[in-house]
């Protein structure tokens, strides 16, 4: 599955398990309005983390949290060559 | 009640009349305590360690349990060394404790400490004087478990330690002791000390040894009392030879016992007396349930132990009682004992009507965004599904909130891949209907194991 795919669907079933209502996905969507809260997103990346083998949030304290779902998925596209 | 007199451990066994058919078992063979009593493991060099504060470091239990017998009584103090214990620590123990002589398996390594006497324990005891009377009320010296820093050294004296012991009641077969502890620790001391001030004997854990040979020695043996803590019978109740053992008594100590590993026991060994013990270095033993459920009752903290007094202050269980370590050795900077002469446990306890549950230990609280989390309230929980057999909670570093907690969990054996979803799901579920947000793990890893300290108790240093 590409990778971009595995990670919506964590979202989704982060969302569903934490009983919060998503907005339609789209790359400019503010994560700030996704419907998620903080607590989801640490339990995303956390699983993220199993997934790939990597957590990119916390290779280096200069990284700053990505503001929109494009950047935060990128984040993990950007880092491919890494993980492998 | 506490022991009658302050005799030392040596009298208290040549006053016990008939010691046939008792023995000690370390090595392969065992060692009848009347040899005990009738020799030395050290050449008689009793006068060496008259009046004198010993450092006892053998290096396997047997040789530490022969001079336990041996100088109880003749050492002013006696400092007894975990096996794990640091070189590196030797030397504020050293100062600490006010060494004056060593008593070790071999004096060679301790040479270089700057102490003149080592006197070395052999086994089995060879016949020698017997030793001079009681002369002092010797100070038994426990290394508590802290991690960091110099150790710290609780003081105890024998009257203190066996506060808790019973008299074994008259006619009742002798029982033969065991724990999964080392008896240089506060847990399996006072199992050495059960075996020795009563009628039964005693068989000795072994460093290193598998799980399963472990539990068939223990059968052949015929072991009817044995005691570990909570992760000790966990890791046993994993292992087919489980089966083989016939306990008459089974006690857990040094960390929460949860219903689901007291239904475990109960299912493995029915009709077997299960109690749960409550004790630290040291606060001495508090108390044990017997009732076969998690937690304790209420009255407990309402004056209902006759022995012990014991409140909830600032959510943490507080103890008085004379089962208690009088301070720490040469730290008179490090306050034992608090306010109104109660020792504050750090084990954090909530009242639920007329039942009191331990959550976890103050310093093992996990701060998710803020929330607090312990993990032992979640590892309950998780251990209360059916194919789970062990868990621990520990938290992972998040760059968002701090940290989120994750689960590692053991589950049965023969479980397929699909199996393992399904149950991955289910515990979900479960924490999802029985806890907040911030407390469900972010994240189910399974293990074939979980580590232990070599305490025996779960493994937490990435909490």
């Amino acid at each position: 599955m590409p990778k971009r795919l595995t990670i919506i669907s964590h979202i989704e079933r982060v969302a569903g398990e934490q009983k919060k209502s998503l907005k339609p996905l789209s790359d400019d969507l503010p994560l700030l309005e996704s419907g998620l809260d903080s607590l989801c997103f640490a339990i995303l990346v956390a699983r993220l983390e199993d997934e790939f083998g990597f957590d990119p949030f916390s290779v280096s304290d200069t990284v700053e949290f990505p503001v929109t779902l494009g950047e935060f998925l990128r984040c993990y596209e950007s880092n491919e060559n890494v993980a492998a | 009640m506490s022991r009658p007199d302050s005799r030392s451990l040596r009298q208290a066994l040549a006053d016990a009349g008939s010691l046939e058919g008792r023995f000690l078992l370390g090595g392969d063979r065992p060692i009848p305590l009347a040899a005990m009593l009738a020799g030395s493991a050290t050449d008689g060099r009793h006068s060496d360690l008259t009046g004198r504060s010993v450092l006892l470091a053998t290096s396997d239990q047997l040789t530490a349990a022969l001079a336990l017998v041996e100088f109880d009584g003749l050492a002013r103090r006696i400092v007894i060394c975990p096996p794990d214990l640091k070189s590196e620590n030797l030397a504020s123990i050293i100062r600490d404790a006010g060494v004056e002589a060593i008593v070790c398996s071999v004096a060679e390594i301790y040479r270089s400490l700057g102490i003149a006497t080592i006197v070395e324990v052999t086994v089995p005891p060879r016949s020698a004087p017997p030793p001079v009377a009681p002369q002092f009320e010797t100070e038994w010296l426990m290394l508590t478990s802290g991690t960091t820093g110099d150790p710290k050294i609780a003081v105890h004296t024998l009257g203190a330690l066996t506060g808790a012991i019973k008299p074994t009641p008259a006619g009742a077969e002798p029982p033969v002791w065991a724990t999964f502890y080392d008896i240089r620790r506060y847990g399996g001391l006072q199992i050495y000390l059960r075996a020795m001030l009563g009628t039964g004997s005693l068989v000795l854990s072994r460093p290193d040894e598998p799980v399963a040979d472990h539990l068939r020695r223990l059968a052949a043996c015929g072991v009817t009392h044995l005691t570990g803590t909570p992760t000790h019978w966990r890791r046993a109740l994993l292992n087919s030879a489980a089966t083989e053992i016939k306990p008459r008594y089974i006690r857990l100590s040094g960390e929460i016992a949860d219903q689901a590993v007291l239904d475990a026991l109960k299912a493995a060994y029915p009709g077997t007396p299960i109690g749960h013990a409550y004790a630290s270095t040291e606060a001495g033993v508090g108390f044990e349930v017997t009732d076969g459920l998690e937690g304790f009752p209420a009255s407990f903290l309402d004056g209902g132990l006759a022995e012990v007094e014991m409140k909830i202050v600032d959510g943490s269980l507080r103890l008085r009682s004379a089962r208690m370590a009088t301070g720490y050795a040469g730290r008179p900077d490090l306050a034992l004992i608090g306010p109104g002469g109660f020792i504050d446990s750090g084990d954090m306890v909530e009242r639920r009507g007329e039942r009191c549950y331990f959550a976890g230990r103050r310093d093992g609280v996990i701060n998710v965004g803020g929330l607090k989390v312990h993990p032992e309230e979640i590892e309950a929980l998780i251990n209360r599904h059916g194919e789970v057999r062990m868990s621990r909670v520990k938290s992972r570093k998040s760059p968002i909130i701090g940290a989120v907690v994750v689960a590692d969990v053991v589950l049965a054996d023969g479980l397929t891949p699909a199996d393992k979803e399904r149950i991955r799901a289910e515990l979900l579920e479960l924490c999802q209907r029985q806890l907040a947000a911030h407390k469900i793990p972010a994240v189910f890893t399974f293990k074939p194991g979980i580590e232990a300290t070599p305490g025996g108790k779960l493994s937490r240093h990435n909490a």
